[in-house]
């Protein structure tokens, strides 16, 4: 089967922005999906820290450090965009104005709990950021995650044994072997990366998983 | 006549005392007012409550603070990063209590205080172990947690300029948290870039009103230390 690296899954997610989209990208991976969004479709990025229509990365020597993004990285506002407080962010973010947010996740249940934001070791210092927020304010809650953990276990799991920044909150998964709907019935899944079939997936998974009836 | 400005950092923050609340603006460098808090930590004030949105970076700023051993808690939602080993050095040794609070509650429950609002339900966190031991409400086809407002005694923050009634503008991305803590303190002090004349300032976009504003220091951007 051929795997999507990150920049494979970044391109595949990104595909699926509509036009006009209001999108939060999470830090890490799902930040390179900004990178793939598909020219011509003016979708406006949003940052925790109060920005609407995030551009590209400055040049060089042209960082201001009073523009950065939640991930503290320098960042450019597009022509058109806005700058605003934090009680107005997450008011963007909590009153359901965002279409998507585009999280990663250790684990997420077939119930579509959110596992993202601490391993539960007992000496971790815990940081949550603005994670909890997101998984339950955005109208769509996109996951992005490596399939297996590095020891091949299924990170889409019956429930999550690393401490929940959501309960119930994912809608759609997206993974370096395939596509799955988290639905109020379970996993459908949507696709699956050329040469796997969906019976090695479901070996893979060890949740229960549909198939999705495809129109046509 | 009203007069917020005030010459330097140290008169300013003067009559803080040990023990106070003191919320810090900012988010990761953007925003962050560092000669308040170089000041801060001249002035000597201990046992402070600290709120910000971390817990400090390398070697300056809210990191010097804790370093130099003037906090007894802070209230954040970001403490762990790379760089952040002087909280993590005091949190591990239990020298430091952490009260973590999602973003987006930590941001309303400061503008709550400064709105007067007694207390909210959000949905943000509910069924997770941010929310335990807190009251929760079914409202509608939704779970919500209980959250009381933030209240402190200073605010220090930054904008990019200021008028003598302490109007304010800030800069870019660095307002984050300035216009809500600036409400949510009883005497909220301002680092700005510029003062300037009343009425230079156009009405319409003034972002925080000066009646959430106590004290403005116009702060030259010294050349800081490399970290």
């Amino acid at each position: 089967m051929k795997k999507l690296d990150r920049k494979q899954m970044a391109a595949r997610v990104a595909r699926d922005i509509p036009e006009g989209a209001y999108v939060n990208l999470g830090i890490g991976l799902p930040t390179l999906v900004a990178d793939y969004l598909p020219k011509g479709r003016e979708i406006i990025l949003h940052s925790e820290n109060g920005i609407l229509g995030i551009g590209p990365k400055p040049p060089a020597g042209e960082e201001d450090e009073d523009l950065i993004n939640a991930g503290k990285e320098p960042v450019t506002l597009l022509t058109g965009g806005c700058y605003f407080h934090h009680a107005d962010s997450f008011a963007m973010i909590r009153g359901r104005h965002l279409d998507f947010a585009i999280l990663g996740a250790f684990q997420v249940s077939t119930a579509g709990d959110l596992a993202n934001w601490h391993t539960g070791a007992a000496d971790a210092i815990p940081a949550v950021g603005g994670a909890m927020d997101l998984a339950v304010g955005a109208k769509k809650v996109l996951v992005m995650m490596e399939h297996l953990t590095k020891k091949g276990e299924s990170k889409i799991v019956e429930r999550c044994t690393y401490p929940l920044t959501g309960a119930r909150c994912v809608d759609r998964i997206y993974t370096d072997l395939a596509v799955i709907d988290v639905k109020p019935d379970g996993l459908h899944v949507v696709e699956t990366v050329e040469g796997l079939s969906f019976e090695e997936l479901q070996r893979l998974t060890g949740v229960p998983l549909k198939r999705m009836l495809t129109a046509a | 006549m009203i007069d917020k400005f005030v010459a330097t950092p140290a008169q300013a923050l003067a009559d803080l005392r040990d023990g106070a609340t003191v919320m810090i603006g900012g988010f990761g460098n953007a925003g962050m007012p560092a000669e308040l808090i170089d000041a801060l930590i001249a002035q000597g004030a201990r046992e402070l409550t600290i709120v910000n949105n971390n817990a400090g970076n390398v070697d300056t700023g809210l990191a010097a603070l804790l370093k130099a051993k003037r906090v007894r808690k802070i209230l954040c939602s970001f403490p762990r990063q790379v760089d952040s080993w002087h909280f993590d050095a005091l949190y591990r040794a239990g020298e430091l209590e952490l009260e973590l609070v999602p973003q987006g509650t930590l941001a309303e429950r400061i503008r709550a205080a400064g709105a007067g609002i007694g207390a909210f339900y959000t949905p943000t966190a509910f069924g997770t172990r941010l929310a335990e031991g807190k009251e929760t409400r079914r409202i509608g086809d939704r779970d919500y947690v209980l959250e009381y407002p933030i209240h402190a005694d200073y605010a220090l923050i930054k904008a990019d300029r200021a008028d003598r009634w302490g109007n304010l503008v800030y800069r870019k991305s660095a307002r984050n948290f300035g216009p809500i803590m600036a409400a949510a303190a009883k005497c909220t002090v301002v680092q700005v870039r510029e003062t300037v004349e009343l009425g230079a300032l156009d009405p319409e976009a003034v972002v925080t009103p000066g009646i959430f504003v106590k004290r403005v220091v116009k702060v030259v951007p010294a050349q800081r230390k490399a970290a």
